[in-house]
């Protein structure tokens, strides 16, 4: 693996053999993804159990911790499944710039129909 | 050098991979992907929002919310969260140049995508036979356009995993042009991002 591999990319929790590459960027390992890919459905399991649990009373919890697992599972896909971990800044830049984009056109649009109509 | 990162990033410019050096280093193919992928979020923000504006518009009528059967689609959502696994591992294969494996990591995606796309069509079917169709109110209008058109994208994606797998098939998809994956590859992570977004918004936060 070459040195500005190293250098460039943050370093995730190492455990495993390391094949060793003479060119390109760091990319997770096979078992790197299914680590990831089990997280991800347990949180989608938890998700899950929210709708169906009846003994512990949510409240105003609810919400926001759908959200939160929610914006844990987006992070996890973006950042490691699309490599926006590894990659340039410019790509999630360029993904950002849209995300953004697209939450302040919904919210503006939300506080029309609140407060303007 | 940590355990977990080990194969090459088949999309860099610089790396060697691509032939064609690029003003900015990188790859104009995933640059481009990246910013069709922003304009993407802007198309599901839009049709996201229309739904939460309209979700308890019934006119009098049945809303989607009330039909929403979470077993049958927490299980979608659980078999489309998968197929990204799989298509990240096709990329893998592919960049270490086991055609073989990428073969079968990207027929598993598309047919894990087709199971979602079958799910959601026996949703749609069921809705429209509990009352609650296309126009039946606002509410109904913007439920469906939205999954539709994510549908829409998810079919097309299917397309294009068994593009490559023909192409692959046929000698034409190799290590040297592992990019092709990795484009397809952010497109089928993006339409799973969107997917975790409806499910947890749409059908799982309560509608009032």
């Amino acid at each position: 693996m070459s040195d500005t591999t190293t250098t460039e990319h943050p370093e995730p929790e190492a455990d495993e053999a390391v094949e060793h590459h003479d060119e390109g960027h760091a990319h997770p390992s096979d078992w790197a993804y299914v680590k990831i890919a089990v997280v991800l459905a347990a949180i989608t399991a938890l998700e899950v159990f929210t709708y169906f649990e009846t003994v512990l009373d949510w409240g105003v919890a609810l919400v926001p911790s759908l959200i939160f697992m929610m914006i844990v599972k987006f992070y996890l896909v973006a950042t490691w499944f699309m490599h926006l971990r590894f990659d340039s800044k410019l790509f999630g830049r360029m993904f950002t710039a849209g995300l953004i984009l697209a939450v302040g056109v919904y919210l503006v649009t939300l506080t029309v129909f609140e407060f303007w109509v | 050098m940590s355990a977990d990162t080990v194969a090459a990033d088949p999309g860099h410019a610089v790396d060697g991979h691509d032939e064609h050096a690029t003003t900015t280093g990188l790859s104009h193919t995933k640059l481009a992907m990246w910013v069709f992928l922003g304009s993407e979020c802007l198309l599901f923000g839009g049709l996201i929002s229309t739904y939460l504006l309209y979700k308890t518009r019934g006119n009098g009528r049945t809303l989607p919310t009330d039909v929403f059967d979470i077993p049958f689609t927490s299980v979608s959502s659980f078999v489309l969260l998968m197929s990204s696994l799989t298509m990240v591992l096709a990329l893998s294969a592919v960049s270490r140049g086991e055609d073989e494996a990428g073969r079968t990591w990207l027929l598993a995606t598309a047919l894990l995508g087709g199971v979602f796309i079958g799910g959601q069509v026996y949703e749609f079917t069921s809705f429209v036979r509990e009352g609650v169709a296309f126009t039946t109110n606002p509410a109904s209008s913007a439920f469906f356009t939205l999954t539709g058109f994510h549908g829409v994208h998810v079919s097309l994606g299917i397309v294009m995993l068994m593009s490559l797998f023909v192409a692959s098939v046929k000698g034409k998809l190799t290590q040297r042009n592992a990019e092709t994956v990795e484009i397809v590859g952010l497109y089928w992570h993006f339409v799973d991002i969107v997917w975790i977004f409806i499910f947890t918004v749409i059908y799982l936060i309560p509608a009032d």
